[in-house]
């Protein structure tokens, strides 16, 4: 098939488009940023999704397939940016599906579209709504990003759409949300809570967009791996001090002493946790994790004695 | 720094069925090392400061999905812990009982991480279904923070329970084991409960005893398991027939109190 991959030069992008490659699929590739050593077999174009040439891109290549992973999860992006980016460049993405005839669609979500609050579920499955976005609402536009790809699935019932809900990801590109907070030598966490952490390879994440792919998935779908485990077992086992604060310190603390800085909103999410289920996923496409926590665990942790990119 | 978890709680938390990996913590983040060190707390207290007596432990499966559902009584929850004890102590294989906390326990520095490593997760329909399918033991208390603030005279009555535990047992076909727990309005005699008090340290309220401070007594406690009951049902029936099981699952429990207070 030909597979347009959008946000293709990001880690996991790569990571993709590689194993569709490796699959007998051909990629054409969007993204802002370059790729200035793509294989060969990647045909790149260097554009923002919202813009007329990526249009031009699905007019006159006709992919069979998109993948769209082109959102922004960096909360140092203004929210408005954000939104823009999120909502405007998913919005994009399927409005030229829809009218360049692509048959199959893939958004490569996020699992924090459940929420961290303190009432929340463990493992949550796919039909249950965000919670926890008034204390966190940096997190809006990528629960609206994900709620309007889901739409697609009405609007165009001649796409096959599938929405994943991915956890965190850990591995040696060190690429992510829980993989930036764990970078620094000392890493925080709230004094008195310790939640469950859910994340997988980066490997199997590529591996379970491709697998969605080739199962010709449709619906809305949690994507895991191994079991999750308490962050400060996490926090241990990558070689990190574990910095338990007091919820009123942390926030003054964030920011100096080498502990990351993170937005208000997301104090939540180390302190509840945000689990799903995956069974769903694993039976419609018997997808399996390759690498268990340990191993994924230490895969980043090797990456990180090669330093911080 | 865990020498002091004895040698038999240490044996029996490897004997629970429960899938632990290898850093002793299961897929719910219950962990091997934080369950012996709250067991080896209950176990002084159910043995020692309570000397606690059970009766009809063997009602209680050793495995598969059940329900334990019980009375409060007593300020706040030692039925729960004693119910918790009893299961760990007197089961062969012992098992965990796996309570449904209140809400605001889960916003509290250390009993959150606690609770949530110890089994004791949020009192939410969606974690009662999860660990009924996974074959776990829960304890139900119906009554909810109505039943712990019963003064000491009603302390053997019964406030009005919820119906969501019957339709879960239904929806998930779980059979229900009455308890009775006896002592718990003893240990913590209430004269009063400050709800002002609560309202600004985050939970319901604060128990009053005539000597104050709402620690428990040193009084003997018992706990009564009755046959278990079960329902034939989806959970989606009318109230009415709900309502006609959760009474004979109250009535039930009210006959083990009477019961029990004669022993």
């Amino acid at each position: 098939m030909k597979v347009l991959v959008t946000g293709v030069s990001g880690k996991i992008g790569r990571l993709v488009a590689a194993r569709l490659l490796a699959d007998d699929h051909t990629v054409i590739g969007i993204d802002r940023r370059p790729w200035p050593d793509a294989p060969e077999g990647v045909e790149m174009f260097e554009t923002d999704i919202r813009k007329r040439k990526a249009e031009d891109v699905f007019r006159t290549r006709r992919p069979d397939a998109v993948i769209h992973m082109a959102t922004v999860t960096h909360i140092r992006k203004s929210s408005g940016d954000r939104f823009r980016i999120n909502l405007g460049g998913t919005r994009a993405v399927f409005e030229y599906a829809h009218r360049y005839g692509v048959e199959r669609a893939i958004f490569v979500g996020r699992h924090t579209y459940y929420g961290a609050a303190p009432d929340s579920p463990l493992y949550h499955t796919e039909d249950e709504p965000p919670l926890g976005l008034e204390s966190f609402p940096e997190l809006a536009d990528l629960v609206a990003a994900d709620l309007y790809a889901g739409s697609a699935l009405w609007r165009f019932p001649d796409i096959t759409t599938s929405v994943l809900r991915v956890c965190y990801t850990l591995g040696p590109e060190r690429h992510g949300t829980l993989a930036g907070f764990l970078r620094n030598r000392r890493v925080p966490r709230v004094l008195g809570f310790d939640p469950l952490f859910q994340f997988m390879h980066e490997f199997d994440v590529a591996r379970a967009v491709a697998t969605a792919l080739n199962a010709s998935l449709r619906g809305v779908y949690n994507v895991n791996g191994p079991a999750p485990l308490p962050l400060s077992v996490i926090i241990r086992r990558a070689g990190r001090q574990d910095l338990p604060i007091p919820e009123a310190l942390l926030a003054a603390a964030m920011g100096r002493f080498g502990i990351a800085e993170l937005p208000r909103g997301a104090i939540d999410h180390i302190k509840y946790p945000v689990v799903t289920d995956g069974a769903a996923f694993r039976e419609a496409t018997s997808f399996t994790h390759e690498h268990d926590e340990y191993e994924t665990i230490e895969a980043y942790k090797s990456a990180l004695r090669r330093g911080f990119p | 720094m865990d020498r002091w978890i004895q040698r038999e709680v240490k044996s029996r938390v490897e004997e629970l069925e429960l899938p632990f990996n290898r850093d002793g913590i299961d897929p719910f983040g219950i962990s091997k090392r934080h369950v012996a060190r709250f067991m080896t707390m209950l176990g002084w207290f159910y043995r020692r400061y309570f000397r606690a007596r059970v009766f009809g432990i063997h009602n209680v499966p050793t495995s598969g999905r059940a329900m334990l559902v019980g009375n409060h009584s007593g300020g706040y929850a030692i039925d729960a812990g004693m119910v918790i004890a009893s299961c760990f102590f007197e089961l062969g294989p012992p098992r965990l009982a796996q309570g449904m906390a209140e809400k605001f326990l889960a916003k509290v520095p250390f009993v959150s991480a606690w609770t949530s490593k110890t089994g004791q997760f949020t009192g939410l329909p969606e974690h009662a279904i999860r660990l009924l399918e996974n074959e776990r033991l829960l304890m139900v208390f119906p009554e909810g923070a109505r039943g712990t603030a019963k003064l000491f005279p009603e302390r053997y009555s019964l406030v009005k329970f919820g119906q969501g535990f019957v339709r879960l047992a239904l929806q998930t076909n779980t059979p229900i084991i009455p308890v009775a727990f006896i002592g718990g309005g003893e240990a913590v005699p209430t004269i009063s409960n400050l709800e002002p008090l609560g309202k600004l340290l985050g939970v319901p309220y604060i128990p009053v005893t005539p000597y104050l401070i709402p620690a428990p007594l040193p009084v003997p406690v018992s706990i009564h398991y009755g046959e278990a009951i079960h329902f034939e049902g989806t959970g989606n029936e009318d109230d009415a027939a709900i309502v006609a099981m959760v009474d004979e699952v109250k009535g039930r429990i009210a006959a083990l109190i009477e019961e029990g207070r004669k022993s």
